[in-house]
């Protein structure tokens, strides 16, 4: 797929966006005075800024570009990592565990553990939160140049370069306050740049009525527009891409994700969205920069709100393309993007001596593509005729072939399809701006929890501020180089990549049992914690070594369950027993271990020995508990309303 | 510190305005054909120049209201 040419005004627009986040970067210098101010913003920010970059944090280019894919693959059944994955827990981090995050001394949810447990459970918190980061931002920052590169024709190295080099200079310049300022932006950036695209395709479409019939059409038959077909013997009913509940009551095997009712609710909006929105330190330290108590606790709340009507912005496109496809408008999904390699020369040589059909296989297996198999042997026939071919042919051909979809440029293939010059121009800002502040929002994290909870805890306690502040600096550059070599890693070593990211699943899953039983009982042991985690770690690794789904997993001799329809359904259960394996050994445990922290220490820790806490000012209609009520109700209406 | 609407509503009422100016210098281009018959760069420009002067506004706001405190 190619953007097609940019225009001078595309050029300007992109250029302005850069000139402005460096111009707030040395704008805020003057503010960075000492570590505080670099690390936490010196915890002056406004709600309204911390509440936005709470939720844009997490909205990553990455989280657009998927989260299409997902609204065309699942329909609006995806808003359930909204709706479900989501509200619930920003509203409960508000009331119940904001006040121990910012009531408390601690400066990074790492230090939290600290305090509460002990040094074990944080350092295995921190540095498994450090390398995650690391990883992270490694993986957008690589997603970044590869989609110049295929849209644009623009130098891998040096997007990635000069990208990671922008990223650097507004991160040491301003610190935390700089990425916090620049995801605001971004924010704005991605509603103002994709809402108008989103409008196109809806008046394209003809509304959303006709969308809903044209999803009905898809529903019937989704292998007509290249989505999976549902499991042997089963049909999906007319409203699986329409309705978020009715196809999900139906069983994991009548519903386009493969889930089940029970690993949504629990593994999903109770388990993996607490774990990720009540722990993380990557948002939560948005919310501990606030200025106080009040604003801290405002912030996941101010997030939630447009958190909650995002799907219409990232879930949407995707069903609008689904829905396109199947209209004869001359849209369809976009195709894998292939590359002609040396092993796939080799394999068209083989190919021209083999049967037809083994021929196909070969090509598509050196191409990683599913082809379609006529005009395949129509290419293998007309290049093996020939000696000494043309390379960029051959690839434009082969290209014609693919009937794999890639479901991750569904969002740009509607910028392209709707955006003249201008708006393309707008469009591509905003998505450079996502991939960005993802990498700022994660270096920003690692830095904190390096220089606290490693550097200043393990190798160097009781040194001046202004080393640490140093120490700061000098890992934020040694943290954006450490991304450029994961952005590497990522483009050499795919399968690797997947692998980590298995691992950090393993590691995270079971987390919330930790903070759940830490916070509201104060009996919970350093011991009972620490074994509980790794326990609760140990079983999600079992767990995937001994389950299947769609061929992933299983590595281990014994195998449990091997029917899991969606590797979807299998990560939630995953996550379900890691977390009730975690907390069922922490309480165990803490029942027969001795407390090594008495009520005095723990008081703002824990729950029950911290005083009530009383909301300071403002109308009783803003008190966090009013908030987060009226969200929740609003969060289950748009439930109900697309039941 | 620095009060991000500031530059947020600098930025927004620049690309705005180059949107705007950018849609009618291409008035009626055949570019149109494609954001089906609407000439979005000069309707968009103009919204992002509105949200620009919006923030713009605001940042005035809270600054004329500090300095009386």
């Amino acid at each position: 797929m190619q953007l097609g040419q940019l225009q001078f005004i595309d050029y300007a627009i992109l250029a302005i966006y850069v000139i402005f986040v460096l111009g707030i970067g040395f704008a805020l210098k003057r503010s960075m005075k000492n570590s505080a101010d670099f690390f936490m913003s010196g915890r002056a920010i406004p709600a309204w800024i911390t509440g936005l970059a709470f939720m844009s944090a997490n909205l990553g280019a990455l989280e657009l570009v998927g989260m299409t894919a997902c609204g065309a693959k699942y329909g609006i059944a995806t808003s359930h990592f909204y709706w479900v994955g989501a509200i619930p827990a920003m509203v409960f981090l508000a009331i119940f565990m904001m006040p121990f995050y910012y009531g408390s001394k601690a400066r990074s949810v790492p230090e939290y553990l600290k305090l509460r447990f002990d040094e074990r459970t944080r350092c295995l918190n921190s540095i498994s939160f450090a390398v995650m980061t690391v990883f992270a931002s490694g993986i957008s920052m690589h997603c970044l140049a590869q989609l110049l590169d295929q849209l644009l024709g623009w130098n891998y190295h040096i997007s990635l370069w000069i990208c990671s080099a922008v990223v650097l200079v507004y991160v040491l310049k301003g610190g935390l306050t700089s990425a916090i300022y620049t995801e605001v932006l971004q924010f704005f950036m991605i509603v103002l740049g994709f809402a108008p695209v989103v409008y196109l395709g809806m008046k394209d479409v003809g509304g959303w009525d006709v969308l809903k019939t044209q999803l009905t059409v898809v529903a019937q038959d989704p292998g007509a527009v290249g989505l999976s077909a549902p499991a042997a013997g089963h049909v999906f009913s007319d409203n699986a891409w329409t309705s978020a509940w009715q196809p999900l009551m139906q069983g994991a095997l009548n519903n386009p994700m493969g889930v089940d009712l029970f690993a949504m609710v629990f593994g999903l909006g109770f388990v993996l969205s607490f774990g990720y929105w009540c722990t993380n330190f990557l948002v939560v330290q948005r919310a501990m920069a606030a200025r106080n108590m009040t604003a801290a606790r405002r912030t996941p709340l101010i997030a939630a709100v447009p958190k909650m009507i995002l799907p219409i912005l990232v879930i949407l496109p995707g069903m609008l393309a689904v829905a396109l496809a199947t209209m004869g408008k001359g849209y369809s999904l976009p195709a894998k993007q292939i590359e002609v390699t040396e092993k796939v020369l080799v394999a068209m040589e083989e190919a021209g001596k083999m049967k037809p059909e083994q021929g196909v296989e070969q090509i598509s297996k050196a191409l990683k593509a599913k082809l379609d198999e006529a005009k395949t042997e129509a290419i293998i026939n007309k290049f093996a005729a020939k000696s000494g071919f043309d390379k960029g042919e051959l690839q434009k051909q082969l290209q014609g072939a693919v009937v794999e979809k890639d479901f991750n440029n569904v969002i740009l293939s509607l910028v392209t399809r709707y955006c003249p010059s201008g708006m393309l121009g707008l469009a591509l800002t905003a998505l450079l701006a996502s991939f960005m502040s993802g990498m700022a929002g994660n270096v920003t994290a690692f830095n904190t929890v390096w220089t606290y909870d490693l550097y200043q805890a393990y190798m160097a306690p009781n040194k001046s501020d202004a080393h640490y502040m140093w120490m700061g600096r000098v890992i934020t550059v040694v943290g954006i180089l450490l991304s450029i070599a994961c952005a590497y890693f990522a483009k050499n070593y795919d399968n690797a990549m997947d692998v980590i990211q298995l691992v950090f699943g393993f590691v995270n899953a079971p987390l919330f049992a930790t903070f759940l039983l830490g916070m509201f009982w104060s009996g919970t042991t350093a011991t009972g914690a620490f074994v509980g985690l790794l326990g609760g770690i140990t079983t999600s690794a079992l767990f995937h070594g001994m389950t299947m789904a769609e061929g992933k997993g299983g590595w281990l001799p014994i195998h449990l369950y091997d029917k899991f329809p969606s590797t979807m359904a299998q990560n939630f259960w995953l996550a379900s027993f890691a977390f009730i394996s975690c907390f069922v050994l922490t309480l165990g445990i803490s029942l027969v271990t001795q407390r090594t922290k008495n009520d005095e220490d723990l008081k703002g820790l824990v729950y029950s020995l911290t005083p009530k806490l009383q909301d300071q000012g403002g109308p009783w209609i803003l008190r966090p508990a009013v908030l987060g009520t009226i969200l929740l109700v609003a969060c289950a209406a748009l439930n109900y309303i697309f039941w | 510190m620095l009060d991000l609407r500031l530059p947020m509503g600098l930025m927004f009422s620049l690309v705005g305005t180059m949107l705007t100016i950018y849609g009618l210098c291409t008035w009626g281009g055949d570019q149109y054909v494609k954001s089906l018959g609407i000439n979005i760069n000069l309707w968009w420009g103009l919204t992002l120049l509105a949200f620009g002067l919006a923030m713009l506004g605001l940042a005035r706001w809270a600054a004329a209201a500090e300095k009386d405190k």
